[in-house]
């Protein structure tokens, strides 16, 4: 039996359908993770979880009880917000202690449980600070210190890293992680940061416009994405308006990109979307033009995007641009202006239907979604190119803002 | 530069001074006046004579009680209200201040007549001065309501009172341990201003036919010359009293509030 499970839940917001029949098992000891651009209703699922907000049609069960009707303060949902959210008058100490003290513990039980888990998130020495002298990462340890002190049923993380630097919520996101595994606690972490939910999380579910559009491991997400949508949002990726040859390789403005492609239910003749990983492409320096042969075609370096261990480089190839990442001590050899050839890993190719492009649409996921998808913060367009190829995704679905 | 900012700091003195004149001199004469016992002789005797007064003590005592009372009910009232609006009905917000407003516009002549037409079924309030402090209340609201609202405004009271919710808290429990020590500044300077506002009371109270500390100064100033300068002072002395208190407890306000900004 799941320990928690979200039944058929809806929600609006006056105008805004800010959830539509989401449906949710995770299992005891899970670490879920909710990702989404603003807006898909991510953060309205976990308030229903915590009782801040009540659905309109729906149910929440925890070990198959049904929590819909009870009230936050009876539910024992250990939560973290973004905003630090720590009592000011109160020190790191008391902080914790709070949710013994509202179960009425004794004062030394309650104190050596503090200590305890203040040890834990690794601020054994800051008990009798203020919340205005710790740093914000400091905070939000203490906050996830004070959610686990009542022994959750379930924890909730809402965006507690967004509010932090970079390389704190690169450590902060690790010990979240250690913590959560050590104790076996059921989590649910929402974030819009993908990288943070592809790598803490046990499963991530994607949603957008209040359904869920793919659930699964984070590396089923990353190669096996079922929408487009998915495909854009999580990583970068090329996408391209392809063709299946009779003979199963994918042609794309006329030239044959892939062979080997796991083809799957696409038949011959087909037009698709192809979608390619930056990774999933190799190129080589050509002294000479070549002549396009086999599955290898050629193109010209026109940007570098230096990201540290790898560039991302943009390539103009005859059907439009496609952007393949390197690694950066290879790229510095290949400036713009430089003739390449291109070539496609066939295993990193995702093949789509043409329309497979919003939930329910693949049959997999909730019906009723709108087309194009929000891409990941960063992701550029192929520069200068009107072909049919595009790197990562636009913003181009105005997401219900909630 | 130098010249012209020395220029503008000489012209920022001479405006002190003759504003502190300005203020000062009329309360030195005042004083000068309230501590004369005869020609070209100085002393408390006015001031004894009005300490020694029995009416003096006892509409003291009471604008005093009065104004303890007014600041319970106004607490009890309000802090759970503003609490309220704040987090569950911030879209009447807007009509709360409003209705706080009121007063100010309405006249105290009709709230005196009005409250009493509305106290009139409550007999045993009607008959006693306790029902100053229920007009009182009402006098005060635009003033406590707002430091409140002002506290309240400055914490970021929905993720702290869920924070709490979610560890297991009540909202009553949530009230006491969270917000009300985290607002404790706001609601010392509402408590001050209503003093201050009570002490100082006399249209409803004298219309009323009830002998407040007010009542009592009017009483003095009509009569007796030199008690009614020495009373003035006194008064005065008793208004910069609650004025210090509530600059003190701003003092320790911004100090609160910086600390929840950094907090947050």
């Amino acid at each position: 039996m799941s320990k928690l499970e979200l039944v058929e839940i809806s929600k609006r917001f006056g105008a805004v359908e800010a959830l539509r029949g989401l449906s949710l098992e995770v299992a005891s000891g899970e670490f879920l993770s909710l990702l989404g651009p603003s807006g898909c209703g991510k953060t309205t699922a976990l308030r229903i979880i915590a009782g801040f907000e009540h659905p309109d049609v729906g149910k929440l069960l925890v070990d198959g009880r049904d929590l819909t009707a009870i009230p936050a303060n009876r539910r024992s949902m250990g939560m973290v917000f973004q905003s630090y959210s720590l009592f000011p008058n109160m020190t790191a100490r008391e902080n914790v202690e709070f949710g013994l003290r509202i179960r009425r513990r004794a004062r030394a039980e309650r104190t050596a449980r503090a200590l305890e888990l203040l040890d834990l998130v690794g601020l054994a020495g800051t008990a009798n600070r203020y919340p205005h002298q710790l740093s914000g990462g400091q905070q939000q340890r203490v906050a996830l210190a004070r959610a686990l002190a009542i022994e959750p049923e379930v924890l909730l993380l809402d965006e507690p890293l967004s509010a932090l630097d970079a390389k704190v919520r690169v450590q902060l996101r690790e010990e979240i992680r250690r913590i959560q595994t050590s104790l076996g606690i059921t989590t649910i972490y929402v974030t819009h940061d993908q990288e943070e939910a592809l790598s803490i999380s046990d499963r991530v579910a994607v949603l957008s416009l209040g359904c869920i559009e793919q659930i699964g491991a984070p590396s089923d997400i990353y190669r096996e994405p079922r929408t487009r949508f998915v495909a854009e949002f999580v990583g970068t990726m090329n996408r391209l308006d392809g063709k299946v040859n009779p003979d199963g390789s994918i042609e794309c403005g006329g030239l044959c990109v892939a062979h080997g492609v796991a083809l799957g239910d696409h038949a011959p003749g087909e037009q698709v979307i192809v979608l390619v990983r930056p990774e999933s492409i190799v190129l080589e320096e050509l002294p000479e033009p070549q002549a396009a042969s086999g599955d290898l075609f050629e193109g010209r370096i026109v940007a570098h995007t230096f990201l540290g261990a790898v560039t991302r480089v943009t390539v103009s190839v005859a059907f439009g641009a496609v952007t393949a990442d390197l690694p950066s001590s290879r790229a510095l050899g290949l400036s713009p202006g430089t003739r390449v050839s291109v070539r496609i890993d066939p295993s990193g190719v995702r093949l789509l239907s043409i329309g497979t492009s919003g939930p329910g649409s693949d049959g997999s996921g909730p019906t009723g979604g709108g087309s194009g998808g929000s891409g990941p913060t960063g992701e550029a367009e192929s520069p200068g190119e009107e072909g049919s190829a595009t790197a990562g995704g636009l913003p181009t679905r105005s997401a219900a803002s909630l | 530069m130098g010249t012209m900012k020395l220029k503008g700091r000489g012209w920022g003195i001479f405006w002190l001074v003759v504003g502190a004149l300005y203020l000062l001199v009329p309360l030195y004469g005042m004083a000068q006046f309230s501590l004369e016992t005869g020609p070209h002789s100085y002393g408390f005797h006015w001031y004894q004579t009005i300490f020694d007064s029995s009416q003096f003590r006892s509409s003291f005592l009471l604008s005093l009680r009065l104004a303890l009372e007014t600041v319970a009910i106004s607490l009890v009232l309000l802090v759970p209200t503003v609490f309220w609006v704040h987090l569950r009905l911030p879209r009447l917000r807007p009509l709360f201040e409003f209705l706080v407003i009121l007063p100010f516009v309405v006249p105290p002549v009709a709230l005196a007549v009005g409250l009493v037409g509305l106290f009139r079924p409550v007999t045993w309030l009607v008959s006693t001065p306790e029902l100053l402090a229920f007009v009182y209340v009402i006098l005060a609201l635009p003033f406590s309501y707002r430091s409140l609202d002002a506290g309240m405004r400055a914490i970021d009271l929905r993720t702290l009172s869920q924070a709490a919710e979610s560890l297991g808290a009540r909202w009553t429990t949530t009230l006491r341990l969270v917000v009300l020590p985290n607002v404790r500044s706001s609601l010392l300077g509402a408590s001050f201003l209503t003093l201050a506002i009570v002490m100082g009371e006399f249209t409803i109270a004298s219309l009323l036919l009830f002998n407040t500390f007010p009542v009592y100064i009017e009483y003095i100033g009509e009569t007796k010359a030199y008690p009614a300068a020495a009373l003035a002072l006194i008064s005065f002395v008793l208004t910069w009293g609650a004025m210090l208190g509530m600059f003190i407890v701003g003092r320790g306000r911004g100090r609160t509030h910086t600390e929840v900004a950094m907090t947050r």
